[in-house]
């Protein structure tokens, strides 16, 4: 066991655990952070996506000594009020169904629109390819992804 | 108007006890407002609410809470289901708020979401339940403002009596409603009234879902709570030898390791009480990551089953399931397919003279389809949460058919029935697969032996080796043609293991002179269960394919060449058993080639057409593909639904596009295979899911316009799919592809 002084969603949090437990565990199970899900758990399925800085990442192979001092972000920090672009935008689209997923969709797609303002068909597709959608919601997830950029780009 | 007697379901419509009522507010967290909620608007909260019947309760101020009967998975009736209730009861939408039931049979009847039966079920009890309580309203207003009852109008959660000028909110006669009698009667709108049925609304727990607030059993939460997880046999046809649980029981966070037996011996099984691994060993800890290291060092011993045979009492009636002993194969499945394929099978329809038109024809058209097992792979991996305290058990998890966990839980753990109580949370997904309850009841029997509440967790990799899988079939289709080329006999025989996937009664039977339809099966010990269109998702498939074929042998439009049998179904029909409506079926056919452009298709872009009747609904796809590099692109799909009337119809199209999304990665890469007995795949890393580039780029839904009360919608879309996938592969490659999976390892097609 190890202590960890962790930056979540703004707040500098510690926690006390084996080094290599996943920060996926450790912010559902620590934190009762559950938004971040749990599909896979070997970073084939994208639902247990955060930000580690700006950047996606599985959270399922992202070991809690591994962060060090970078910042994370979760589904429940992505905005204060849920009025996040991409939030507003699965919101407008009508996105879910059984919803399981589409907290790690929307951290994927919120990463793609911070580097990438106004992506392509196939740059969406291609980033959004590694968070599966067993309900099948891709093309409303594309139209969501589409609109929360044209909404950026105005605001 | 249609007039309803209250009489079904009464117990539903009497003021009860047994649910939060008058006075107590409910917590902000349960509740899922139709609106977005801000901190004044939760303030508006009513000082007090008055239950009118097990449905509904109405505020002093005018809101009204809906409990929402049935488990919801993903079809969004968490919003529809209050829709029909809120429609008869006359109230605006952003008075709503949405509570989910718990379990209760008495209060919400049959809470089962499966079959495509949600609406259907509850189109007329939900229905009345608002219409009930209108009335009492209108009643309490009469006696209140002592006029006819005739003479008050209820309107927008308003009650008005026009001569004395005088109206009132819902809230203001509920306290006196709450305490009328239940009319005998209640009158029903006509669709020409509905204000909400038949428009959009968004789903309700969208905000929820987009700021990741706990809603799935996965999520629950309790003091003191213990995670669980349980290791099963790594192959069919293995159970339980002996664990040495020292080393695990001595890593950090570890509680306990045991063992537990999910069924007496001489429990009477139900239909869903489906389960290949009944004696597990169950680890318990703190937390989930030490219970997954700690898992590691079980050192458990399997030994094989025995042969046994066993009666399940399902909705199909008594049946007797043999388990065979052993360690199955694919390949060794696909040889005993093979050899069942070419013996006579069970004559289940004969039409006419099928074997002397085999005899005299021209020329005979054989195709052989198959598909392998399937696994269900909800995005949420099956869990469970149960706190056994003394004889009373408290359980949640995601449950497609809570009711179907009594028996089991009464016999296994000796609690009496009224002492269960369940918690219905959303679920991942089901697609069938949670209607077998397996895991929640391991977890109310770890639960009971280590005396803690736990929750147990499946790993994705228990998830899917766990069985209860779609079964692997196997049709073949004859057609007999003269010398004109006319299409004179057609003969099915189709089998699967451990089930035949064959519906004899189903179109093209009906629309033939001479039809033979057989069936076979293959004893396994693989368990199987509902997946998504149960038998049909196969059928589907491979009759259509065929009828595509031969449409092409005799010439004619493929779309024409369906029409043409169904116009032949109606005019004149073969057999009285025939189960669709060819009119409803050649009526999806219609729409879509109308909104799809038929033959209006670029010469790059291939075309296939499929339609089926399921689920009590009709769906025809055109799906358009083109050719990269070899590889398939789906462009789009063009689909139509007769689903009868569609409650919310933006959330019917949001399933239709799923479903034709899965069915399109189920038909293209779908596929569990076994070697002595152990399934080859256990993660994502190798169980091909179709992912966002391989989704189709356009999906265009239509339905048709009618006033039939509604019939399916889950699972209707979903079996015409692969039919539409084969048929436009054929276009595109120039070849016909008669097993599925139709690519495997990102293979090239064609």
């Amino acid at each position: 066991m190890a202590k960890f002084n962790l930056k979540i969603n703004g707040n500098i949090q510690e926690v006390d655990v084996d080094p290599n437990t996943p920060m996926l565990w450790v912010l559902r199970d620590h934190f009762q952070l559950v938004g971040t899900k749990y599909g896979c758990g070997i970073a084939q399925c994208g639902a247990c996506t955060v930000h580690l800085g700006d950047n996606a990442v599985r959270s399922c192979q992202l070991p809690v000594s591994a962060v060090g001092d970078k910042a994370i972000t979760t589904i429940e920090g992505l905005s204060e009020n849920g009025d996040h672009p991409v939030q507003k935008a699965w919101l407008e689209v009508d996105v879910p169904q059984c919803g399981y997923c589409q907290a790690g969709q929307i951290m994927t797609a919120s990463a793609l629109l911070k580097k990438n303002p106004s992506p392509s068909d196939a740059e969406i597709e291609s980033a959004m390819d590694g968070n599966i959608c067993r309900c099948g919601t891709y093309t409303r997830i594309k139209k969501a992804v589409k609109l929360a950029a044209v909404e950026t780009e105005n605001s | 108007m249609t007039v309803i007697k209250t009489k079904f379901g009464r117990r539903a419509f009497i003021k009860n006890t047994s649910l939060a009522s008058g006075g107590m507010i409910l917590g902000f967290n349960l509740l899922a407002s139709c609106k977005d909620k801000t901190v004044e608007e939760v303030m508006l909260m009513p000082k007090e609410w008055f239950e009118i019947n097990s449905y509904l309760k109405i505020g002093d101020n005018g809101l009204v809470t809906i409990y929402t009967p049935n488990p919801e998975f993903g079809q969004n009736i968490r919003t529809s289901m209050p829709m029909l209730v809120a429609e008869e009861l006359d109230v605006d939408w952003q008075s709503v708020l949405v509570e989910q039931a718990p379990y209760h049979k008495e209060n919400f009847g049959f809470q089962f979401t499966g079959g495509s039966q949600g609406i259907r079920r509850r189109w007329e009890s939900l229905r009345t339940a608002g219409a009930t309580a209108k009335q009492m309203l209108r009643q309490a207003a009469a006696q209140n403002w002592q006029v006819p009852v005739e003479e008050i109008t209820a309107e927008s959660g308003m009650l008005h009596h026009t001569s004395s000028e005088k109206s009132a909110g819902y809230g203001e006669m509920a306290a006196l409603a709450a305490t009328l009698e239940v009319p005998e009667v209640v009158k029903l709108k006509e669709v020409k009234d509905f204000k909400l049925i038949g428009k959009s609304h968004k789903n309700i727990d969208a905000k929820d879902i987009v700021t990741g607030k706990p809603m799935f059993g996965m999520d629950y939460q309790k003091e003191g709570m213990l995670i669980a997880m349980v290791e099963h046999p790594p192959a069919f046809g293995l159970t339980l030898s002996s664990v040495d649980a020292e080393e695990a029981k001595a890593m950090p966070g570890i509680k306990d390791v045991v063992t537990i037996k999910s069924y007496k011996d001489g429990f009477e099984k139900g239909g869903f009480d489906t389960n290949a691994f009944p004696e597990l060993v169950a680890i318990v800890g703190n937390s989930t990551w030490e219970v997954m290291q700690a898992r590691k060092k079980l050192r458990v011993e399997w030994k094989p089953i025995t042969a046994s045979t066993e009666t399940v009492k399902g909705f199909r009636g008594e049946e007797t399931k043999n388990i065979p002993a052993g360690l199955e194969s694919s390949t060794n499945h696909k040889v005993q397919m093979a050899a069942l394929a070419a013996k006579p099978g069970k004559i289940v329809r004969k039409d006419g003279k099928p074997v002397a038109a085999f005899k005299k024809a021209a020329k005979v058209l054989e195709r052989t389809y198959s598909a392998p097992f399937l696994a269900h792979n909800t995005m949420e991996p099956l869990n469970a949460f149960a706190f056994v305290q003394g004889n009373k058990v408290k359980l949640a998890g995601p449950m497609q058919i809570p009711s179907s966990m009594l028996p089991a839980i009464t016999s296994s753990l000796g609690i009496p029935e009224e002492n269960i109580e369940m918690d219905i949370p959303r679920m991942g997904g089901g697609f069938g697969r949670k209607a077998y309850g397996h895991y929640v009841l391991e977890a109310a029997l770890i639960s009971q032996k280590v005396n803690s509440p736990v929750k147990l967790i499946y790993t994705r990799e228990d998830d899917m080796t766990n069985g209860i899988y779609r079964p692997t079939y196997q049709a073949t289709y004859r057609a007999a043609f003269d010398v004109d080329n006319n299409l004179t006999a057609l003969h099915v025989k189709a089998g699967g293991i451990p089930e035949s996937p064959l519906f004899a009664n189903r179109f093209p039977a009906g629309a033939l002179d001479n039809y033979l339809a057989e069936e076979w099966s293959i004893d396994s010990n693989i368990t199987i269960g509902a997946f998504r269109a149960p038998r049909s998702n196969f059928m589907a498939g491979a009759e259509q394919a065929f009828l595509d074929e031969v449409a092409e042998t005799i010439g004619k439009d493929p779309i024409q060449f369906r029409l043409d049998l169904l116009k032949r179904a109606k005019e004149n029909p073969v057999g009285e058993e025939n189960d669709y409506d060819a009119d409803r079926y050649a009526g999806v056919l219609e729409l879509v080639r109308e909104k799809s452009g038929w033959k209006q298709n670029d010469e790059n872009v291939h075309r296939g057409v499929s339609a089926y009747f399921c689920h009590n609904s009709y769906a025809a796809h055109i799906l358009d593909v083109t050719m990269k590099e070899g590889t398939p692109i789906v462009q789009k799909v063009c689909c139509a639904i007769d689903c009868g009337i569609v409650v919310n119809p933006d959330a019917a199209k949001n399933m239709a596009e799923g479903a034709i999304t899965d069915g399109i990665g189920n038909a293209l890469y779908g596929e569990l295979t076994f070697k002595d007995g152990v399934p080859q795949k256990n993660n994502f890393h190798q169980y091909q899911m179709i992912r966002s580039s391989d989704a189709p780029k356009e999906i265009d839904v239509h339905f048709v316009q009618n006033e039939i009360e509604p019939t399916g919608m889950g699972e209707p879309p979903f079996p015409p799919i692969f039919g539409a996938v084969a048929n436009a592969l054929y276009k595109a490659t120039g070849q016909r592809h008669y097993e599925q999976p139709f690519v495997k390892e990102k293979q090239v097609v064609g």
